[in-house]
C-alpha cells in the first residue's frame, strides 16, 4: 500500500481510476482455516473527515474486515491459541467468558473453526441478533441481569466457574495478557508498516484496553514520541457500546494508565454523529465505537492543525454498523 | 407509587438504591420528581432540550415509551418504570 502525499489542499476524490490496477496487483488470500484470516487488516484514509485539517492526515484500521467482523477476532484468536499451547484448553474443557457481543462472536467463530466448545455469559438486554449470531456457531448462551450491565456478566461468569472450576477455562479477557499481546504483535506492527513509520498519534477507545495497551506499547518502543491517546465515554451513563467509563467500572487488570500519553473524554452524541458521517461521507458504515474513535482522532487532528503542526493520526474502525441494527429501530418488543 | 428501576451507572444519584418509589402521572412528571429527589439525574437521562437521550431507553412495564406516548406516556401507581442504557456496555 502506498500512502498519499501530504497536501495542503482539500482531499481530492478517491482515485477510482487506479482501482482495477490495485486489484490486479493484490494477491488474494488462500488459507487452510478461517482463523488465518484474522489480522492484517487494511488501513484506509479518511480523506473527507480530515479535509479541514490540511497537513494532518487521519487513517483508520479496518478491523471490521476481520473474518468475525470485528477487532475482537485478534484477541480471541490469540487468547485461544495461547491457552491451547499452555494446555489450559484441552478435551473436556469449555471456554467460558463474559461478553456483550464482539468478543463472543470472535470466540464463537474461532471455537467453531478449531473445535473448541464455547459458553458465553451476557446481559439479557443484548440485542437478539447478537444472541443469534453466537448461537449459530454452536455456542451455549447464559444470561445475566440487564440492570447490572457488563459488570454483572463478569460476576455471573465467575460464579459459574467457581461452582465447578474443573469444567471451565475462563480466559477473562480483561486480565489476559494474550489480549493486549495480539495488538502488540499484530495491530501495531501493521500500522508501522502501513504508514511507513510516519504515524505521529494513535487514538482508540478503551473497552478491555487490549487494543490501546498492546498497540501503544509497541508504538512507544518504536518511537517514544508517538502520542498514544485512550478514549472513554464522558459519563457512566453512555451509549458507546464496547467502550468503558473506567472511573465507574471494574478496572481491567491489563489496563495501565501510565502507558497512555493522554485520555479523551467523549460525549456519546459526538461518537454517534461521527458514525453517521463516516457512512455518508466516507462510505464506511461502522458501529458507534468506531464513530467515537474517529471523533477522537478528529479532535487530535484539529488540535494539531490549530497549532500549525502536521501529523498522521491512526485510529480503529472496530466493527460494522449493521451489527447494531437492533433493537431500537427494528424491534418493538424487547426480550429481557 | 410507581417503582422506578435505576441502572448501575445512575445509582450514584440514588445513594446506591436499585429502585426508587415515585408518585407521578406521566413519565415526564416522574423524571421531574426524580430530579427533585435526586438532583443531577435528569441531565443523564434527558438532553438539554428535555428529550430522552438517544442512548437511553425508558420502559413502562415491558413497553418502550418511544412506542407509546414518549414522555407523555401515562404512569399508574402499580407500574414498574425501567431506565435502561441502550447498550450492555463495557467490552471492546
Amino acid at each position: 500500500m502506498t500512502i498519499a502525499a501530504r497536501t495542503s489542499e482539500p482531499a481530492p476524490p478517491p482515485a477510482v481510476v487506479s482501482l482495477h490496477q490495485q486489484q490486479a496487483l493484490r494477491r488474494p488470500a488462500r488459507v487452510g482455516s478461517i482463523v488465518e484470516l484474522v489480522g492484517n487488516t487494511p488501513l484506509v484514509r479518511l480523506g473527507r473527515i480530515d479535509r479541514r485539517t490540511p497537513g494532518v492526515e487521519i487513517w483508520a484500521k479496518c478491523e471490521f474486515a476481520n473474518p468475525g467482523g470485528s477487532v475482537k477476532d485478534r484477541a480471541a484468536y490469540r487468547i485461544i491459541a495461547d491457552a491451547l499451547a499452555r494446555g489450559d484448553l484441552r478435551p473436556g474443557i469449555r471456554l467460558i467468558d463474559s461478553t456483550s457481543g464482539n468478543t463472543g462472536i470472535a470466540y464463537s467463530m474461532v471455537g467453531a473453526a478449531l473445535g473448541i466448545p464455547i459458553t458465553l455469559v451476557m446481559p439479557s438486554n443484548v440485542s437478539n441478533p447478537r444472541k443469534q449470531v453466537t448461537a449459530a456457531f454452536g455456542t451455549e448462551l447464559r444470561f445475566s441481569d440487564p440492570m447490572e450491565g457488563s459488570d454483572g456478566a463478569i460476576v455471573e461468569a465467575r460464579a459459574i466457574v467457581d461452582a465447578d472450576p474443573r469444567r471451565w477455562y475462563y480466559p477473562n479477557q480483561y486480565a489476559n495478557d494474550s489480549n493486549w499481546r495480539a495488538h502488540y504483535d499484530g495491530t501495531a506492527r501493521e500500522i508501522l508498516a502501513q504508514t511507513d513509520g510516519r504515524i505521529t498519534h494513535f487514538v482508540t477507545g478503551i473497552g478491555t484496553s487490549g487494543t490501546i495497551m498492546g498497540t501503544s506499547r509497541r508504538l512507544h518502543e518504536h518511537d517514544p514520541g508517538i502520542r498514544c491517546i485512550g478514549l472513554q465515554p464522558d459519563d457512566a451513563m453512555h451509549g458507546l457500546e464496547g467502550l468503558k467509563h473506567i472511573p465507574s467500572s471494574l478496572v481491567p487488570p491489563i489496563y495501565d494508565e501510565s502507558v497512555l500519553d493522554d485520555t479523551i473524554w467523549l460525549p456519546t452524541d459526538e461518537g454517534w454523529d461521527m458514525s453517521d458521517r463516516l457512512a455518508s461521507d466516507e462510505g464506511l458504515f461502522v458501529g458507534h465505537s468506531s464513530g467515537a474513535n474517529v471523533a477522537g482522532a478528529l479532535r487530535v487532528a484539529k488540535e494539531l492543525h490549530g497549532r500549525g503542526e502536521s501529523g498522521l493520526v491512526v485510529t480503529v474502525l472496530c466493527d460494522r454498523g449493521d451489527r447494531y441494527f437492533a433493537p431500537l429501530q427494528w424491534e418493538k418488543h424487547y426480550v429481557w | 407509587m410507581a417503582t422506578v428501576r435505576i441502572p448501575t451507572p445512575l445509582r450514584k444519584y440514588t445513594q446506591g438504591q436499585e429502585e426508587v418509589s415515585i408518585a407521578a402521572g406521566s413519565v415526564r412528571a416522574l423524571i421531574d420528581a426524580l430530579e427533585s429527589s435526586h438532583p443531577g439525574i435528569r441531565e443523564r437521562i434527558c438532553d438539554d432540550k428535555g428529550a430522552v437521550r438517544r442512548f437511553v431507553n425508558i420502559f413502562v412495564g415491558d413497553e418502550d415509551i418511544r412506542f407509546l406516548d414518549g414522555l407523555d406516556t401515562p404512569v399508574k401507581d402499580a407500574d414498574e418504570v425501567s431506565i435502561v442504557p441502550a447498550i450492555a456496555g463495557g467490552v471492546g
